[in-house]
C-alpha cells in the first residue's frame, strides 16, 4: 500500500494542457467546452463509441482521451456501457456489411436529441478499404453524421478537438 | 534429423513434386495429388508438425484452377503442401480430424471461397466470416466474383451449440460491447456462474481485405497491410514487405533493416503496456492501468516526435523504411527509455507484490500445455502454456539473427503467465532496442523495388507483438496481386479463448479476453 502511495505522489497529476501549438486554441476552447457541457449537457456528455468495422486503431485513440495526461472527464466527457445513456456517438469505420443492422440499432437505442460523429479516414470517407461487397464505406452511408473527425487514426487531441467543435455550435438547447 | 520436406517426399515419392513456385525465403512448397492432401497431413501430423494455416486459391487467371495450401511448421521449417482443385469438383479432403484449426480455416474457405471440404462427417459448414444473411453462393474469393457489387440479404438462421437442462442458461455478448473495444459476439452457455460452453461468432469487422489486395498495386498493398490490425501496424506491414521483396529480389539497405526491428520492437512495448494495465484494470486495480498508459503515452509521443506518426503508420514501405532516425534520434530514444525503464519496474513490483491482484489472474484462464499444442495457439497465448515459439528466435530476419532476443516461455498456463510474458518481453525489448541503438548502420534507407515477375509466390512470418503473422503472396501474370493470404496470429488464438474459460465464472471472462487480447479485425479481414 506505501508503494502504491509513494507511487502516485511521484508521479503527481500528470493530464496536460494541450499541446504548445494549440494551447492558446484548447484554453479558449476547453473552457468554451466546459461551459457548453455544463450549459447543454447538465455539466456531462456521455458518449458511445461504435466500432463499425475499424481496423481498431482509432478505438487506440479514443482509448488515449480516457489515459491520464489527456484525461477527457475533466471536461465533463464520459463514455458510458450503453447507448440508452449516450448524448453522443462516436462512430469508427469503414461499416462493413456485418456491422450495418448493429449500427442501426445502436443508432436507434440512443435518445433522442443525439449527435454522431464519424471519426477517422475511413469512417469519413471509406478510406483505403472504400466501398465494396463487405463494406458500406463512410459512416453517412448508414445513419445520419453531424461532423467528421479525420485522420488515420486522429490523435487524442485531434479527437477532443473535434467534439468541442461540434458540441460548441449553436445546438438547440435541451429542455 | 529428417526435415518436414524429406519426411514428406519419402512417403510420396514420385507423387509429390516441387510444384510451387516460391521465392527463395523461409519456406519450402511440394504439390501433392488432391487425393492424398489429408495423408499427407496426417504424416505432418506424424512429425509433431503443426498446422499454421489453410487456404484456397483461384488460379483461373494464372490458366490453372483453384488449389488448396496448407502450411506445416515444426521447429524453424516451414512447409507449404498444395493441391489442385478442379472447377467442376470445387472439394477437397478435409484435414480437421488431424488438425484441430482446420475446422476454423476450412468453415473460413468454404464460406469465402466455395470448396468443400470432404471426408470428415462432423464437417461444420457453417458460414463462417461470412454471415447467414449472405447468399450462400457469394464467394468474395473467386475471380468470378465482383468486388464491388452490393449482395442482397438473405433470410438465414445460425445454428448456435446449444446447452440444456435445469438451471442452464445463456447470455449472449455483441457486437456492440461495453467498453471501447472492436465487436464481436460472444455466445455462453452458464449454470450458476460457471461457463459451461462458449462460442464466438467473428466476422463483424471483415472489410474484403484479401480481395481488396488484388485490387491495390503492390506498393499500395503495404498501406493496406498497415491496416489490417492498427494496433499491429508495423508488424502487418513488414511481414507483407518480407514477402514482396522476397518476390521481386530486392533487399533493403542495412539500416532500414535495423530501422525495422526497432520500430517492432518499440510497437511491442507500447501495446504490452497497454495490455498489462488493461488487464489489471478488469481485475479492478485501475492504479497500474493508469500508470502504464502513461508510459505507453510517452513511448507514442516519441514515435511522433521521431518518425512522425504515434503508432509508426507506413512508415515500412517496400523496400525500406519511410522515416529516418534523426543524429539526436537515438539519443532521445535511450533517454526515453531510461526513464521508462525503472518507472515500469516500480510499477510491475506493486502489480506483482498485489495479492488481491494475484488472487484474481492466477489459476484464471488455464490453457493447458496439450491444448495450447492441439490449437496451434502462437505468441505469448502459446509460451504462457509452455510452448516454444518465437519466429524472432526460430525464423530469425536480420537483426535478430545477431541480437536473439531471449526466449520468454511459462508453464502456468494461467491469465497470470500471459500478463507476466509481457512484463519479461517489455524488459527483453528494452535491451534489443539499446543493442539496434548502438550497432544502427549508416546509409541508405530505401531500395526501390522491381516489378512483380508474373506467377511465383512467396511466404514470410513475422513475430509481432501478438505473435506470428504470416503472409502468402501470390503475383498475378501482370505485376499485379494475384492473392494475398493472411492469418493474424489472433485467428488461432481466438481457439485458445474459448477453451480456456470453460470451469471458469463469467465475471472472470473480461480478464481472460483481455490476456488473449486477439484482434477482430486482424481475424475478420
Amino acid at each position: 500500500m506505501l508503494r502504491i502511495l509513494h507511487q502516485i505522489f511521484r508521479t503527481g497529476v500528470v493530464t496536460e494542457p494541450l499541446p504548445d501549438e494549440v494551447e492558446a486554441e484548447i484554453s479558449v476552447v476547453g473552457k468554451r467546452l466546459e461551459e457548453a457541457v455544463m450549459r447543454r449537457f447538465s455539466r456531462s456528455i456521455s458518449i458511445r463509441e461504435v466500432d463499425a468495422g475499424s481496423c481498431n486503431a482509432c478505438e487506440l485513440e479514443i482509448i488515449a482521451m480516457n489515459n491520464p495526461i489527456y484525461n477527457c472527464e475533466r471536461f465533463g466527457m464520459q463514455f458510458t456501457a450503453s447507448p440508452r445513456f449516450a448524448d453522443l456517438l462516436l462512430v469508427t469505420g469503414p461499416v462493413s456489411i456485418n456491422m450495418e443492422i448493429a449500427l442501426k440499432r445502436t443508432y436507434d437505442a440512443t435518445p433522442d436529441p443525439k449527435l454522431v460523429i464519424a471519426v477517422g479516414d475511413c469512417g469519413c470517407s471509406g478510406g483505403i478499404f472504400g466501398e465494396s461487397y463487405a463494406s458500406l464505406g463512410k459512416v453517412s452511408n448508414v445513419i445520419p453524421v453531424d461532423a467528421c473527425i479525420p485522420g488515420c487514426p486522429p490523435t487524442p487531441f485531434e479527437l477532443l478537438n473535434g467534439i468541442l467543435r461540434l458540441i460548441d455550435k449553436d445546438q438547440p438547447q435541451r429542455p | 534429423m529428417m526435415t518436414l520436406y524429406g519426411t514428406l517426399t519419402d512417403h510420396f515419392a514420385a507423387a509429390a513434386v516441387p510444384g510451387i513456385i516460391l521465392s527463395p525465403g523461409m519456406a519450402r512448397g511440394l504439390s501433392i495429388p488432391r487425393e492424398r492432401f489429408a495423408i499427407a497431413g496426417s504424416v505432418m501430423k506424424g512429425c509433431g508438425a503443426r498446422l499454421v494455416a489453410e487456404w484456397g486459391v483461384d488460379e483461373t487467371g494464372l490458366g490453372r484452377e483453384y488449389a488448396l495450401y496448407a502450411c506445416y511448421a515444426l521447429d524453424s521449417e516451414y512447409l507449404l503442401v498444395r493441391c489442385l482443385v478442379p472447377l467442376n469438383d470445387p472439394t477437397f479432403p478435409s484435414l480437421t480430424m488431424k488438425f484441430i484449426p482446420a475446422f476454423r480455416f476450412e468453415r473460413q474457405i468454404h464460406s469465402l471461397m466455395g470448396l468443400v471440404p470432404t471426408g470428415h462427417v462432423h464437417s461444420d459448414l457453417r458460414p463462417w466470416i461470412k454471415f447467414e444473411d449472405w447468399p450462400a453462393d457469394a464467394w468474395p474469393l473467386r475471380k468470378s466474383f465482383a468486388a464491388d457489387q452490393r449482395l442482397p440479404r438473405v433470410a438465414g438462421e445460425y445454428r448456435w451449440a446449444r446447452a440444456s437442462g435445469e438451471g442452464v442458461y445463456e447470455i449472449p455478448v455483441g457486437p456492440v460491447h461495453a467498453g471501447i473495444i472492436e465487436p464481436g459476439h460472444f455466445r455462453f452457455q452458464a449454470a450458476g456462474e460457471d461457463i459451461i460452453n462458449l462460442e464466438e461468432r467473428l466476422g463483424y469487422t471483415h472489410k474484403g481485405i484479401e480481395k481488396r489486395f488484388e485490387a491495390l498495386s503492390p506498393t499500395d498493398g503495404a498501406r493496406l497491410a498497415g491496416r489490417v490490425s492498427g494496433d499491429s501496424t508495423v508488424a502487418h506491414a513488414l511481414t507483407y514487405c518480407h514477402a514482396l521483396e522476397a518476390l521481386c529480389g530486392c533487399l533493403p539497405p542495412p539500416r532500414a533493416v535495423w530501422l525495422r526491428a526497432l520500430f517492432l520492437e518499440r510497437e511491442r512495448i507500447a501495446n504490452h503496456l497497454g495490455d498489462i494495465g488493461a488487464i489489471a484494470n478488469d481485475a479492478a486495480f485501475s492504479f497500474v492501468l493508469y500508470q502504464l498508459s502513461r508510459l505507453k503515452e510517452i513511448m507514442l509521443r516519441t514515435n511522433h516526435q521521431l518518425f512522425g506518426h504515434r503508432y509508426l503508420m507506413d512508415r515500412i514501405v517496400p523496400g525500406g523504411v519511410s522515416a529516418d532516425l534523426s543524429p539526436d534520434g537515438a539519443d532521445i530514444i535511450r533517454k526515453e527509455l531510461a526513464g521508462l525503464g525503472p518507472e515500469f519496474e516500480r510499477i510491475i513490483t506493486i502489480y506483482d507484490e498485489s495479492p488481491s491482484l494475484e488472487d484474481r489472474l492466477r489459476t484464471t484462464g488455464k490453457l493447458s500445455q496439450k491444448l495450447a499444442r492441439e490449437l496451434g495457439t502462437v505468441g505469448y497465448v502459446a509460451r504462457a502454456s509452455a510452448q516454444h515459439l518465437d519466429c524472432r528466435i526460430q525464423s530469425p530476419f536480420p537483426p535478430y539473427d545477431r541480437f536473439p532476443p531471449q526466449e520468454i516461455v511459462l508453464n502456468s498456463c494461467d491469465v497470470h503467465a500471459r500478463a507476466w510474458v509481457r512484463v519479461e518481453e517489455i524488459r527483453d525489448s528494452i535491451r534489443l532496442i539499446g543493442a539496434f541503438l548502438d550497432t544502427l548502420p549508416a546509409g541508405g534507407i530505401h531500395e526501390p523495388c522491381g516489378a512483380l515477375p508474373p506467377d511465383r509466390s512467396s511466404f514470410s512470418v513475422v513475430e509481432g507483438w501478438r505473435g506470428e503473422i504470416v503472409y502468402w503472396l501470390q503475383s498475378g501474370v501482370n505485376g499485379g496481386i494475384n492473392r494475398c493470404m493472411i492469418r493474424d496470429p489472433s485467428s488461432v488464438n481466438w481457439l485458445g479463448l474459448e477453451q480456456a474459460v470453460l470451469g471458469n465464472i463469467v465475471p472472470d471472462f473480461p480478464l481472460c479476453n483481455k490476456s488473449f487480447n486477439a484482434s477482430y479485425s486482424g481475424h475478420d479481414l
